[in-house]
């Protein structure tokens, strides 16, 4: 362009004289008519865009949802095998106690057999490897897996079994088998004091 | 399309020419759905299923008008409101089991619908047009339904709005961010409920929008008709009206029967008892399955197992939204010259006992509880089901023999029992 440009520049009388928008004497046929209305139409694309922008941006989340940041949960009455529902940004909390048996059975399990390979530790807080804190979200379409409340399918590895499409979660809430490809999330958290940690 | 002998529109009072003057709107009428409009005089009741989908759409707008007047969009009262519709507003319970039934009724006829369209292949040239769009009505009314069914806030509806928006959760880099743009928050909460609701109302006035274009676009080349074989002359054709709009109506008269008997006496017969339990974002039902029109395209993302270079869940989502999406090619992947069934004996084999019993394998699969053996169904049938429109159309259109076509409708009509003019293994362009 700016090559034709500047021979356009170079003499525009002949380009303004030409009535019928023909190029007669333009090389490349660009005219300076041509950037009005690239630059009109680009200038109406932006502010059609502009226009969008909040159009579609309304849509997401708004300041209250977003405000709803920190959970504090006392997780002092749960005891070894025991495993409670939370609630944290409106979607389940998983705390579990593990008992020795079942952080045993998390550390024998080697990383090659996992599909999203962590550790029970890593999973954990240090120095708390018994409280397994996840959210109780399947990670393959997000239902609720079945396993905190007793008497609920735990699945086969013993953890957590999602009952929408069968995907099972071991005792530290790693995927183990079915469609979800990931493990349980486990959002960050700290402890406030020794029994209540803050989620988010 | 206006045949050289459609009846021009001759007003019959003052009033009339003195409208006719200033708008032609009842010319218009006339001339597309009067007698102005001529059509194949052989088409069978297999071309009922236009007109009561369009019936279906009104029946829908106006309980959904009325159901609006008294439902609240409000996750708090949302449960409630429509059990306040079903107990205290006037003639509530009827509405709404007529609207709830109506969504029902209006994919039974869609289905019937299209699979009339791929049997006498509707979707041929110079028909691709109205198929193209018919596709896109297709995809509209599926997420009218979804959103439709969100709204009572019972547990189906919660959960079915987490897993659908959880769809677009499977793409990858920005599939986060468009559920959680598509919700408003991280879950389905007031904000998703609220947008449902307005975007509820908006669809079903959009598809109405692409009915017209789709109707239009029909009146161009005229109906297609059993045979495949196009309109020579005027023997060939009757006017819309009254010998249609009879026809039509009395299938009509058959739909409102057979509907106004599950809405009496089955209404919940094709619901979900779930969702008479109030949304409870923490527990999942066990047995969660979308409304039965769903069901195939739900085995479909359910056969996805495994993960193969892309992870299963993405595969999934991605076959899914493929298996209707690649219906917008198939005016180019069937190449057959010979547009009905009838005539094509491969076509018609793979179609009755390849193409329908995969899609009532996938419908049963998708409804059922997840089992070994479901998943192995429905990832046979999904196999099936892509085979059929990706390999098994195009190469039977290639080397299929077909059988002799009569000359033409009329021939048709009138030589039913006898042997076709064009004589033995002629497959005619048509």
């Amino acid at each position: 362009m700016s090559e034709t440009s500047a021979s356009a520049v170079a003499d525009p009388n002949t380009h303004a004289a030409t009535a019928d928008g023909t190029t007669a004497g333009a090389p490349g046929g660009v005219r300076r008519r041509d950037f009005i209305d690239i630059a009109a139409l680009s200038a109406a694309g932006v502010g059609g865009l502009a226009v969008l922008y909040p159009l579609i941006s309304q849509m997401a989340p708004s300041e209250d949802v977003l405000a709803e940041s920190t959970t504090d949960v006392d997780v002092s009455a749960i005891e070894p095998g025991q495993a409670i529902k939370s609630v944290f940004r409106k979607q389940p909390l998983f705390i579990r106690r593990l008992t020795d048996a079942e952080i045993a059975e998390a550390n024998s399990v080697p990383l090659s057999a996992l599909r999203d390979p962590e550790t029970l530790s890593d999973r954990t807080l240090e120095g708390h490897l018994s409280l397994l804190v996840t959210m109780g979200v399947c990670t393959h379409l997000g239902c609720v897996p079945l396993g905190v409340t007793e008497g609920e399918n735990r699945g086969e590895f013993g953890g957590y079994f999602c009952p929408c499409h069968g995907s099972h979660y071991d005792v530290a809430g790693r995927i183990r088998k079915g469609p979800a490809p990931t493990n349980l999330v486990v959002p960050e958290y700290t402890f406030n004091t020794d029994t209540v940690i803050r989620v988010g | 399309m206006s045949f050289a002998w459609a009846k021009q529109y001759e007003p019959s009072n003052g009033l009339m020419r003195w409208v006719d003057e200033k708008l032609p709107l009842p010319r218009l009428v006339y001339n597309a759905v009067g007698a102005g409009y001529p059509v194949p005089r052989n088409l069978n009741y297999m071309w009922n299923f236009g007109v009561l989908a369009g019936f279906a759409l009104v029946l829908q707008i106006v309980t959904g008008v009325i159901l609006a007047m008294h439902y609240a969009a409000n996750a708090e009262v949302a449960f409630a409101s429509v059990e306040h519709i079903m107990r205290d507003v006037n003639w509530g319970w009827m509405l709404r089991y007529a609207h709830a039934n109506g969504a029902s009724f209006f994919f039974v006829v869609i289905y019937l619908h299209i699979f009339r369209g791929l049997f006498y292949s509707s979707y041929k040239a110079p028909r691709e047009m109205i198929w193209l769009l018919g596709v896109v009505i297709f995809l509209l009314v599926m997420a009218t339904a979804f959103m439709g069914y969100v709204l009572p806030w019972g547990q189906m509806s919660f959960w079915g709005a987490k897993v659908i928006t959880g769809l677009f959760g499977a793409i990858p880099l920005v599939g986060e961010s468009i559920q959680v743009w598509l919700l408003g928050g991280f879950a389905p909460d007031n904000a998703a409920l609220n947008r449902f609701f307005s975007l509820h109302f908006l669809l079903p006035f959009v598809t109405a929008g692409v009915i017209i274009l789709h109707i239009w676009a029909l009146h161009i080349p005229g109906s297609s008709n059993p045979t495949g074989v196009e309109v020579k002359s005027e023997s060939d054709t009757v006017p819309f009206h009254p010998y249609y709009t009879a026809k039509d109506g009395f299938g009509l008269g058959i739909f409102l029967l057979i509907y106004f008997a599950v809405v009496f006496f089955l209404p919940n017969y094709l619901g979900h008892a779930d969702n008479y339990i109030e949304a409870n974002p923490l527990a999942t039902p066990a047995n969660i399955v979308p409304e039965w029109y769903f069901w195939p395209f739900y085995a479909i993302l359910r056969a996805f197992t495994f993960d193969f270079i892309l992870p299963a869940k993405l595969w999934g989502v991605l076959a899914m939204f493929a298996s209707i999406l690649l219906w917008f090619f198939l005016p180019w992947l069937d190449k057959s010259p010979v547009r009905s069934g009838h005539y094509r004996p491969l076509f018609r084999k793979f179609f009755w006992f390849g193409l329908i019993p995969c899609i009532l394998v996938l419908g049963y699969c998708g409804g059922a509880h997840l089992s070994p053996w479901t998943i192995a169904l429905s990832q046979l049938a999904t196999a099936y089901y892509f085979l059929h429109f990706l390999v098994i159309l195009p190469l039977i259109s290639s080397f299929e023999k077909t059988e002799p076509m009569p000359y033409s409708i009329t021939d048709a009509v009138l030589n039913a029992d006898k042997k076709p003019v064009l004589g033995e293994n002629t497959s005619p362009a048509v």
